[in-house]
Order: structure tokens, then C-alpha cells, then sequence
């Protein structure tokens, strides 16, 4: 089977508007996965002890279990349960909260890395909690979390073709579906793969760049 | 209850068909990571380059869009894959760019004085990586190592979707014939979680096996 440059063009658009949705998703889903990973993150570290571990088990329960199958139980099961999510935020969803119990190590990780010492030099120049937190401990922790987070924002865009199987239309779905009714497979489906390389690529690189600013930053 | 004691079998066997990918994979993807690991620290700069493709390739797209290649597209070139083989190809090779990075970070890890040392004592290339870093880098990549199996692990769920009979497929499999949503998949959520939870506690005695032996290695020397 050879490549054809006409089958190529006839279905680069619907992989644009796909790629779209995968952008989108991605965005969202990070956004989700960042606040809740905050959340998760400020309750282990200052609540009683059942209730951290509660919430370190639920989050090792999310982490341990395959996304696919979660995105599966937000679809089919939900909707039983009388909640009803369209697919778009069903997938939303399903990577927030996946990627959640990651990012809340990367908080978790950031804030005790702050030398005890840093509070204390707060609080004997009589900074309140809050001052404590905004003035001196949050900027010391937040810029060398910011390289692990983009790295997760990555890996969420690289999950997303999961989405297809609650059908959502975005990048491989479009492709697959195209696939599917014209029985051309090579070309949507190496595109796809391109259409990914020319993302994912130039953000990861980047993302080490952030890396070594940061690491550099710190010596 | 009584639709889980009808399909326990169908859910046993996928389990079963869920761990076999699993372990098979790991292999393919422990043995890819220091191949192309130990590439990317080659003083050559085209087997260093060939890993670095390899690397950005197969982290850089999607293990489905991979999956899809193998299963769907690559026949039409000619090269054919069982759902099985492809699914253990896939996560495979996926996997194994990911652990490269982890072989690579490791004795890239290890000071200078050690290459020194190797130097001062005559080694050749072979026996630095031999003798002096890769015993050394080893115990550092056991709990990277330990979390890409648990990555390895969630990723098989994927091969359902090219029509493998694994735990996920099982699972589908149940809802369709019956209707139920929650009891399969609460059910499958669970024994994946088990599946993990043993491959954890696996590594962690690994781990601390390593660990112990070495310091009584060290011990002796001492």
C-alpha cells in the first residue's frame, strides 16, 4: 500500500479540528489535575492521620488502576447512578483526576522541600501564617514544581486518544473514523503520529529547558 | 453476585491474559531500556543519535496511536501481528523508551571518580560498564523501574481496544451481555488495583534485598 498525498489532504482538516479537541481536553485536564493535586496535596500534609491516609489510599486506589477503565466508569456507570456527564467532560474528568494523585506527589514533594528553617525565619520576623506561606515559603516551592507539572501536562496529552474510546472525536478518533469509512488507514493513522511528534516533541524540550533554568536557579 | 459467579471465568481468564502481557512486556521493555539506555551514553555519536530517535519516537506519540500502527496499519505494509503479540509489542516498546531514560539518568548519576578509578586501574570500556557502573547505577533505577511497572501494568488495559481478551475486554464483554455497569467495572477496578499492589510490594522486597546485600558487600570490604 502506498502512501497518497490526496488522501493526506482529504483528511488534514477533520485531524485539525480533532487536534483542537485534544488541545482542549488536555488544557482542562490539566487544570483539574492541578487544583485537585493542590487539594490532595495540603490535605495529607495538615490533616489528622485517618484522614491523610484515607485520602493517600483513595489516591494510590486512582493511581493504581488503569485510566481507560476510569474513563469507562464515568461513562457507563454514572449515568446508572443519575449522573450524566457529556464524553468531552467525561474525559476531562477521568484525566483530572487521574493525573491528580501525580501531581499532588509534585506538590507534596515541593512544599516539604522547603527547609523547616524558612518558617521559622517567618515567624521570628512576626509574618503571619498567611504572609508565611505567600512571602516565603509558596515562592521558594513553586519553581521547581513547575518542570515536573509541564511534564505532566505532556504525559495528559499523550493519553488523551484514550478519550476515543468513550467517543470523543479528537485527534486519533478522527483519524480512526475517517479510517473506518474510507478503508484508508496508512496515512490518518501515520499522521496522527506525526501530529503528536510535532507537539510533544518541542514541549518536551522545552520543559527540560525549564529544567535546567531552574536547577541552575538553585546553586 | 450471581453475575459475578457467572462470569468469574471470563474475568479469571482476562486477568490471567491481563498479567501475561504484563510480564512479557516488562521483559521486552527491561531489555529495550538498556539497550537504548546504554546507547544514548555511547561515545559514538550516530548509536547515540539512533537511540535518541528511538527515545523521542516511541515517548513522543501516543502508546495507542503505536498500538493502532501495529495492529491496523503495519499488515498493510505487509507485517502481521496476533492482538497478542502486537499488544506486548506495543506496550513494549513504549515502556522501553521510558525505562532508557531511567539506565541512562542512572549512570550518568555516578561520579567522576569512579570513571577515574576504572581508568587508573587499566579497565576497558567493557569492564567500567561492567564491573564499576552498572552494578553501582542498578540499585538507583529499582524505583523508577517500580513505577514504570506500574505504568506497564495500566497501559495493558489499552490492548483491550485492539481486541485482546484482557481483564478490560472481559469487563466490556459483561456489560454488554448483561446491562450491569457498576458490578464489572467496580469489580475489574479492584483486581487491577490487587495486580498493582502485588507488583509493588514485588519491587519493594527487591529493593530492599538489593539494598541489604550491598551493604553487607560493603561491609566485608570495609
Amino acid at each position: 500500500m502506498d502512501w497518497s498525498w490526496s488522501v493526506a489532504a482529504d483528511v488534514f482538516p477533520m485531524l485539525l479540528v480533532g487536534l483542537r479537541i485534544t488541545v482542549l481536553a488536555t488544557i482542562l485536564g490539566a487544570a483539574v489535575a492541578y487544583g485537585l493535586g493542590l487539594v490532595i496535596a495540603v490535605v495529607r500534609l495538615s490533616s489528622p492521620r485517618p484522614v491523610s491516609l484515607t485520602v493517600y489510599w483513595a489516591a494510590e486506589f486512582i493511581r493504581r488502576t488503569p485510566l481507560l477503565v476510569q474513563l469507562y466508569f464515568l461513562f457507563y456507570v454514572l449515568p446508572d447512578l443519575g449522573i450524566f456527564l457529556s464524553p468531552f467532560w467525561a474525559g476531562v474528568t477521568g484525566l483530572g483526576l487521574h493525573f491528580s494523585t501525580y501531581t499532588a506527589e509534585v506538590f507534596r514533594a515541593g512544599i516539604l522541600n522547603v527547609p523547616k528553617g524558612q518558617w521559622e525565619a517567618a515567624k521570628s520576623l512576626n509574618y503571619t501564617r498567611g504572609q508565611a506561606w505567600s512571602r516565603v515559603v509558596l515562592p521558594q516551592a513553586i519553581p521547581p514544581m513547575i518542570p515536573p507539572l509541564a511534564n505532566y501536562a505532556i504525559t495528559m496529552f499523550k493519553e488523551t486518544p484514550l478519550l476515543a474510546a468513550i467517543t470523543v472525536v479528537e485527534l486519533f478518533n478522527a483519524a480512526n473514523i475517517y479510517s473506518n469509512t474510507n478503508y484508508k488507514y496508512l496515512e490518518p493513522m501515520t499522521l496522527v503520529g506525526v501530529m503528536f511528534l510535532i507537539v510533544s516533541i518541542p514541549t518536551a524540550w522545552a520543559a527540560n529547558r525549564l529544567e535546567r533554568r531552574y536547577a541552575n536557579q538553585q546553586r | 453476585m450471581d453475575m459475578i459467579l457467572e462470569f468469574s471465568p471470563l474475568l479469571i481468564k482476562g486477568a490471567g491474559i491481563t498479567i501475561v502481557i504484563t510480564l512479557a512486556s516488562a521483559v521486552l521493555a527491561l531489555t529495550i531500556s538498556f539497550i537504548v539506555g546504554l546507547m544514548r551514553c555511547s561515545r559514538n555519536a550516530l548509536i547515540r543519535g539512533i537511540g535518541l530517535v528511538y527515545l523521542e519516537f516511541f515517548r513522543g506519540t501516543s502508546a495507542l496511536v503505536q498500538m493502532f500502527f501495529m495492529f491496523y496499519v503495519l499488515p498493510l505494509l505487509g507485517v502481521s501481528f496476533s492482538p497478542m503479540a502486537a499488544g506486548i509489542l506495543a506496550c513494549g516498546l513504549n515502556l522501553g523508551s521510558y525505562g532508557s531514560e531511567v539506565v541512562r539518568g542512572a549512570i550518568k548519576a555516578i561520579g567522576k571518580p569512579q570513571y577515574e578509578a576504572a581508568y587508573s586501574l587499566n579497565y576497558t570500556y567493557t569492564q567500567l560498564y561492567r564491573y564499576v557502573l552498572i552494578p553501582q547505577a542498578l540499585p538507583m533505577m529499582i524505583p523508577p523501574f517500580g513505577n514504570l511497572l506500574i505504568e506497564l501494568m495500566k497501559l495493558t488495559a489499552v490492548t483491550s481496544l485492539i481486541t485482546l481478551t484482557d481483564l478490560t475486554f472481559a469487563a466490556q464483554i459483561v456489560r454488554a451481555q448483561t446491562g450491569l455497569t457498576l458490578e464489572p467495572f467496580v469489580l475489574i477496578l479492584v483486581i487491577y488495583f490487587l495486580i498493582a499492589s502485588a507488583l509493588v510490594a514485588f519491587v519493594d522486597v527487591l529493593a530492599w534485598r538489593i539494598a541489604r546485600s550491598r551493604g553487607r558487600s560493603l561491609k566485608l570490604e570495609a
